[in-house]
């Protein structure tokens, strides 16, 4: 096992290293500046030393700060104003309608809301929204990367279409590979629906391309003629896996270009965990990979909201990762390969898109480096070999798939990184979209019927109530509702502005100590159509 | 019929009062009801046992009529009548809804003693609040016109507020208005009292009937059809309240009747501790949007939101009136903002909110009079919540309407000829009564335009001048110019400030009147109501040489201002006439005149299908082209002699001008200046605009809007219907003998009521002010309505008044009576006593001194003289 402390401290060097490093990895962390910077992820930690190990533990330090409500003691004397506030939460979001035709909207989904609130700088946390052009359903999907954003950046372009690819049927397949061959328009797949700040990268998508276009002319000698019911699990499983695959392969093949040659390389060696939902009418499938999470937004007959879980957390909270780990492993790596909670005591998510340092073998790893540009050689993180790495891979990337079947009381879908979650209760996420969606409506009405109340009890009820309601008003984005309740709410579960305020204006060094990149994807169900679908049969 | 009334009242009385009186009745009378049968016939038929159905059905019996039938769907006295507030304020703005205000207080007041019916009426008095400098110059002007009608009322310091209520918070006021002689009082029992007066003269009322819809025959309202069977009758009243609109359209030929209900919150509580005097004043605070009167000991509090809630957009739902709750949530504001006014408040126990929704008209003026459409056809509804201070004063005008023909006063704000069919979709009246309720509490400034329910109506021009800076003010629907802000004003700024002073706009204003006075400006006026008459012999002009005061039988091509007069002489409508040809004319109308000399002509025409009246409004673009160049551009566009020679003055003719045929270019322009009105049909008017902006460049030429207008003609002392004339103002009391031919040798309508007043004299006298001591810039600007003193006493009120660009003065116009010194009797006013009364006009308090002119200011006609090129060269280098 290498000595990291020898490996690490040099960091005192820590503008120059930083420099190579932000060159190397152009969007890794600058932030808590006394250490290292790719310590302090949550997805990441090195065990081996103490001291970092109480460093590296944002998320306990988090609940002791805000907990302990010393954050008011750190040295912030600037508020900003609701409006300042405004533009922060807003800054990212995005609402889609489903277009109507005719005046009536026949799609199960009405459209959704989404919006992400960075903690890291860059965000690492990306997002995807698409509509698929040459089958029915809609892909909604949110990618938290670790280790930088190169991962998610690239499975947030490509896995979309790996999906559409493997959803189509033979002959679509076939026309395509025909119209790429002669040269042809393509036809379409995808209908993006994007907010300006999210970016497809130009200089690889032929790289991209090719790799796709590889996997459909696979999946047309792989066709046996049998023009068989495409089955969405199987789809949404094979694209996870040939995507990761590819993102492995590109790696190891590099590129002549230099510059892509480097991105690959990074994609590759971070990381990102993925949780995807395709809507075709009242099928909904979720599939997971890592620890964002998708819930159900459900209301009962009586008006309350009960949430249901669609997807599994792949980390060490969930038994049946951890016994899969094992299982898959030897007998006497059992006490290593799940330590202090993460994967080989490192790696929060326990399965993952690209962190090729938990799939690939030593040899191959080594080689890679070696024969990678300079920056890479020099970058001592993807040096590191993981402690106790004997039978790689460690890290799949394969998605655990659920389906649901709508009804009309499913009203909504939370699509999440593990920044709100690990923020609030899934009941609390539910009631406030919930509530936030129906409007005022459904709020109960105050009525005095028989008891004693003075006009001064009722007005102090009724500011209370519209204190409440205020902050519904002032977002017209679900995702950024949700969002304001997770970085603003007090005890009592309501909006404290100045909390918001302080929460908002952490330098950019100090965010990431008390919350990580949250991205959220709200979507909204037509309860019509699904009710229809549901009278059909 | 009378002592099965009475039981009903008895049986009312003794279920405790506000609450659950919609369950009372005992089912034996209500049994009894079904077994009774309508009579076959009547009268009037009166729908609505509210207040307002109650108080017609008083004052007709009390005029000696009858036969009168009023028919409730429910029980009497319910619906908003049951659950109003039962404030009776006589603080209005205008002085007719003062009057009514007034005469439903003394009605109230004597009422317990003529029925023996207790009414609770309690003269409490109420105190207007104000919370800034512009509120209270708001509630000065008020008082200055509540005092000269008679009714007493002062403004007060905060101190004094304090005296008048124990627990009112007057640290943020700044004065206050008293007006002691205002009352509470139960409306319900009021509406049942006068029911029983009604039905003690004869009226039959029947509850538990509903009207199904009003027969119509020929225009003529023959009969009801209600659930119970039908009744023939030659007038019905719709006093419906909120069910106004329905039930007007239920009719084959529909009555629009535009209004909208709002839901309104009230809060009532527990007594005090030490119970509240039953005299203790009524506190209205509008700057905190609330009113809080004294209830059993405790208060009634409610008020009118910001947002208010529109309801029954789509007719009667059952579902909406049983959801009709309490709503806390909406109810907040007010609530805060009567905790703020009376803190102590705090720990008083609730006992409900009351949810009672009051119906609301598009500008905040109650409805009454007769359908244009329907003859019989009355109705009086909408009262924008202030039912029980109108109800009393309203039934009387509505009962000699029908009785007489017409109110004794004059109505024309309230009158339903004032809206068209246009104003009455639905959408409209919801977003319009959004607007309007809000705008029971919010300062009502000089000028201010409603913003909702706008861009109804438009010229084709109208996205051209909106490009070049337009500001728009809406006119019966009808999107007019105020004025043009030049590119480099700040446009946020202006249109934001409402003031009591010199507005924002003078500047710009005054560039376009002095546009007028030495070049030429163009104004978009196609809002004017434009009908054609035409007949295949004669009949045309018969039947306007009867209906109009001046000879019409003139040469082809001229134009002749004439009153269309009512029997007593009075105006109803004030137009210009272009005689087309030998059996054709076109009138030229105010805008709001649209349905009203509609109806009025179709009435007094004779049937006869040789004689074609129709409304080209829309037919036209109207271009006004004022200013000494208005002739160059025209002659420039027409290539043809536009020279005073060639085309005198009020002379009409069509002509090309540009490419285009067939426009009519009268030489005229509302506003005593030079130039040319243009009545070009609507698919040229884009052209014409273009060839008239183009060709006018070198002259000079900008557009200008009604603002310039309107100061042009108050200046040059020109009266306009609707502000300065109305049905009681003849031609002899503002200066028109002159068009009133009196010997055209033929008779006409008012004919002999002016041939008396000729011999009589007049007891009123139009007269224009030139205000002298007033500052325009610090000085609060007269808007209307301002009361004139005459030697110090007063003598009258302005009907209209305008800054005068060229005199630089404040030009006033307005009535001047000569009320006897010791019986207050109205005497015959003489020019004579016209020109020996020193005048002062009041401004919210503050008088001003004015010089009295019984015509205008020669000076003002004198045309300059056409100046030559070299300095036209000066001018558009400018």
């Amino acid at each position: 096992m290498p000595a990291p402390t020898q490996l690490f401290f040099p960091l005192v060097r820590n503008c120059e290293l930083s420099r190579i490093y932000g060159t190397a990895c152009y969007c890794h962390h600058k932030h808590l500046c006394c250490s290292s910077p790719y310590l302090s992820q949550s997805h990441l930690r090195y065990t081996n030393h103490p001291a970092y190990a109480t460093f590296s533990r944002p998320k306990e330090s988090w609940w002791q700060y805000t907990q302990g409500r010393r954050y008011a003691s750190t040295p912030q004397k600037f508020y900003l104003t609701p409006p300042q506030v405004n533009s922060i939460l807003k800054a990212n979001e995005y609402s889609f309608k489903v277009p109507e035709f005719d005046g009536k909207n026949v799609s199960s989904i009405l459209g959704f809301d989404s919006n992400q609130l960075p903690a890291n700088a860059p965000i690492e946390d990306r997002r995807s929204a698409a509509t698929c052009l040459q089958t029915r359903g809609m892909l909604l999907g949110v990618f938290d990367g670790h280790a930088g954003c190169a991962c998610s950046q690239a499975v947030s372009e490509r896995l979309f279409y790996y999906i559409a690819v493997s959803l189509l049927p033979h002959e679509t397949l076939l026309e395509i590979e025909n119209a790429v061959e002669s040269g042809r328009a393509l036809l379409p797949i995808l209908q993006w629906h994007k907010h300006p700040n999210d970016y497809f990268s130009k200089e690889a998508s032929k790289l991209y391309f090719n790799s796709l276009r590889t996997y459909w002319q696979e999946l047309i000698d792989l066709n046996t003629g049998e023009s068989a019911d495409i089955d969405v699990k199987e789809a949404l499983i094979n694209a996870f896996k040939r995507l990761d695959n590819d993102i492995s392969l590109e790696a190891q093949v590099g590129d002549p270009n230099s510059f892509l040659n480097y991105l690959v390389l990074r994609v590759a060696f971070s990381g990102a965990t993925a949780c995807v939902a395709h809507v075709d009418g009242v099928d909904l499938h979720v599939a997971n990979t890592g620890d964002s999470r998708a819930m159900l937004g459900v209301q009962e007959e009586d008006g309350s909201w009960s949430a249901v879980t669609l997807s599994n957390d792949h980390n060490a909270q969930n038994e049946r990762e951890v016994e899969r780990l094992k299982l898959e492993h030897p007998k006497n790596e059992a006490k290593s390969v799940v330590k202090q909670d993460r994967l080989l005591g490192l790696l929060m998510p326990f399965r993952a898109f690209g962190d090729v340092k938990f799939k690939w073998s030593i040899d191959l790893q080594k080689r890679v480096i070696e024969s990678g540009p300079d920056q890479l050689n020099d970058n001592e993180y993807t040096k590191f070999i993981p402690p106790n790495y004997h039978t790689p891979p460690y890290l799949t990337a394969e998605p655990e798939v659920t389906y649901h079947r709508l009804r009309p009381q499913d009203k909504f879908l939370v699509l999440a990184t593990d920044g709100l979650w690990e923020t609030m209760h899934r009941h609390d996420v539910v009631k406030i979209v919930g509530e936030y969606l129906t409007g005022m409506h459904h709020q109960q009405p105050i009525a005095v019927g028989g008891y004693k109340v003075t006009l001064g009890q009722m007005h102090g009820l009724l500011t209370e109530r519209r204190a409440k309601m205020s902050s519904v008003f002032e977002d017209q984005n679900a995702a950024t509702h949700l969002i304001r309740h997770a970085v603003g709410n007090n005890e009592f579960g309501a909006v404290d502005h100045e909390r918001l305020s302080k929460m908002l204006s952490l330098p950019e060094e100090l965010a990431r100590m008390y919350r990580d990149d949250i991205t959220i994807i709200v979507v909204q169900f037509n309860s019509h159509v699904v009710g229809a679908y549901q009278n059909q049969e | 019929m009378f002592h099965r009334f009475l039981s009903i009242i008895r049986s009312q009385r003794t279920s405790p009062r506000w609450q659950n009186q919609c369950l009372a009745r005992s089912s034996a009378s209500a049994s009894e009801a079904h077994s009774v049968t309508l009579p076959a016939q009547a009268e009037v038929v009166i729908c609505g046992g509210g207040i307002t159905g109650t108080s017609v059905a008083y004052h007709l019996s009390k005029m000696g009529w009858k036969d009168i039938v009023l028919l409730e769907q429910g029980r009497l006295a319910a619906g908003s009548t049951r659950f109003c507030a039962g404030i009776l304020s006589t603080a209005r703005h205008l002085t007719i809804e003062q009057k009514m205000a007034d005469y439903s207080n003394k009605l109230y007041q004597q009422l317990e003693q003529e029925t023996g019916i207790q009414t609770g009426y309690v003269r409490t008095g109420s105190v207007f609040l104000a919370q800034t400098q512009d509120r209270l110059i708001s509630l000065k002007r008020i008082n200055s016109r509540l005092n000269v009608i008679g009714i007493p009322s002062e403004i007060i310091s905060p101190k004094k507020v304090a005296e008048l209520h124990p627990f009112l918070n007057m640290h943020d006021l700044v004065g206050a208005m008293h007006v002691p002689e205002d009352a509470v009082v139960s409306s319900a029992d009021v509406a049942l009292a006068l029911a029983s007066a009604a039905s003690q003269n004869g009226v039959q009322i029947y509850d538990r009937t509903s009207v199904l819809h009003v027969m119509v025959k020929k225009g003529q309202v023959t009969g009801v059809e209600t659930d119970k069977g039908q009744i023939e009758c030659r007038y019905f009243v719709n006093c419906a309240g909120q069910w106004a609109y329905e039930l007007g359209l239920s009719n084959e030929e529909p009555v629009s009747i535009p209004l909208h209900a709002c839901e309104h919150f009230y809060l009532l509580t527990r007594p005090l501790e030490t119970p509240l005097q039953n005299n203790t004043p009524t506190i209205v605070d509008p700057d905190g949007r609330i009113y809080i009167r004294n209830w059993q000991g405790g208060i009634l509090s409610g008020g009118f939101e910001k947002n208010p809630k529109p309801i029954f957009t789509e007719g009667k739902n059952q579902l909406e009136i049983q959801n009709l709750q309490e709503d806390w949530d909406h109810f907040e504001p007010l609530l805060s903002s009567l905790l703020r006014r009376m803190p102590e408040l705090e720990t008083l126990e609730i006992m409900k909110l009351v949810n009672c929704p009051e119906t609301f008209t598009p500008d905040m003026r109650c409805i009454m009079g007769e359908s244009p459409a329907v003859r019989g056809y009355f109705v009086l509804a909408g009262m924008n919540s202030a039912g029980l201070s109108f109800g009393g004063g309203a039934g009387k005008y509505l009962a000699e309407w029908i009785v007489n023909g017409y109110p004794s006063e004059n109505v024309w704000e309230l009158d339903l000829k004032r809206f068209g069919a246009l104003q009455s979709s639905r959408t409209f009246l919801r977003h319009r009564v959004m607007e309007v309720m809000p705008l029971i509490y919010d300062l009502k400034v000089p000028r201010w335009d409603f913003q909702t329910g706008r861009q109804l109506r438009t010229s084709p021009l109208y996205d051209r001048l909106d490009a070049q800076g337009a500001r728009w003010m809406e006119k019966h629907g009808f999107e007019r110019p105020k004025y043009f802000v030049p590119p480099d004003k700040d446009l946020l700024a202006l249109e934001q400030s409402k003031t009591f002073y010199k507005p924002d706009w003078f500047d710009i204003v005054e560039a376009e009147v002095k546009c007028c006075k030495e070049a030429v400006c163009v104004i978009d006026m196609s809002s004017f109501t434009k009908f054609e008459i035409t007949s295949t012999g004669d009949q045309a002009l018969d039947v306007l040489q009867f209906l109009f005061s001046n000879d019409l039988d003139v040469p082809v091509g001229h134009i002749v201002h004439t009153g269309m007069l009512n029997e007593t002489g009075g105006y109803e409508n004030d137009c210009s006439i272009a005689r087309l040809s030998k059996r054709s004319f076109f009138m030229i109308s105010p805008t709001d005149q649209q349905v009203h000399c509609w109806a009025w002509l179709r009435k007094h025409m004779p049937e006869d299908s040789s004689l074609v009246l129709e409304d080209v409004t829309w037919k036209y673009t109207a271009l006004n082209l004022i200013g000494p160049r208005a002739v160059d551009v025209l002659s420039e566009l027409s290539y043809a002699p536009m020279t005073p020679d060639h085309f005198p003055t009020l002379f009409c003719k069509e002509m090309s001008v540009g490419y285009a045929n067939g426009i009519r270019v009268m030489s005229m322009t509302h506003t005593g200046e030079p130039g040319f009105m243009l009545y070009i049909p609507i698919e040229y008017a884009l052209h014409v605009y273009n060839e008239v902006m183009n060709v006018g460049q070198k002259y000079g030429i900008r557009n200008s809007g009604y603002y310039a207008l309107r100061s042009l003609r108050i200046e040059k002392f020109f009266a306009f219907w609707g502000q300065d004339l109305n049905t009681l103002t003849t031609p002899l009391e503002c200066g028109r003998e002159s068009r009133v031919k009196l010997d055209k040798g033929m008779d006409f309508m008012g004919q002999d009521a002016l041939l008396q007043q000729k011999q009589n004299g007049v007891y009123k006298r139009f007269t224009m002010f030139i205000l002298e001591d007033h500052d325009t810039d610090l000085d609060l600007w007269p808007w209307w309505g301002e009361p004139i003193y005459r030697n110090g006493r007063y003598a009258g009120q302005t009907t209209s008044s305008a800054y005068s660009y060229s005199l630089e003065r404040h030009v006033c116009l307005g009535f001047v009576h000569n009320f006897s010194e010791d019986t207050g009797e109205e005497q015959v006013v003489t020019v004579d006593f016209i020109n020996r009364g020193e005048y002062e006009i009041d401004i919210a308090g503050c008088r001003f001194q004015a010089k009295a002119k019984l015509y205008p200011i020669a000076s003002l006609f004198t045309h300059k003289r056409r100046k030559d090129d070299v300095e036209l060269s000066d001018l558009h280098g400018k």
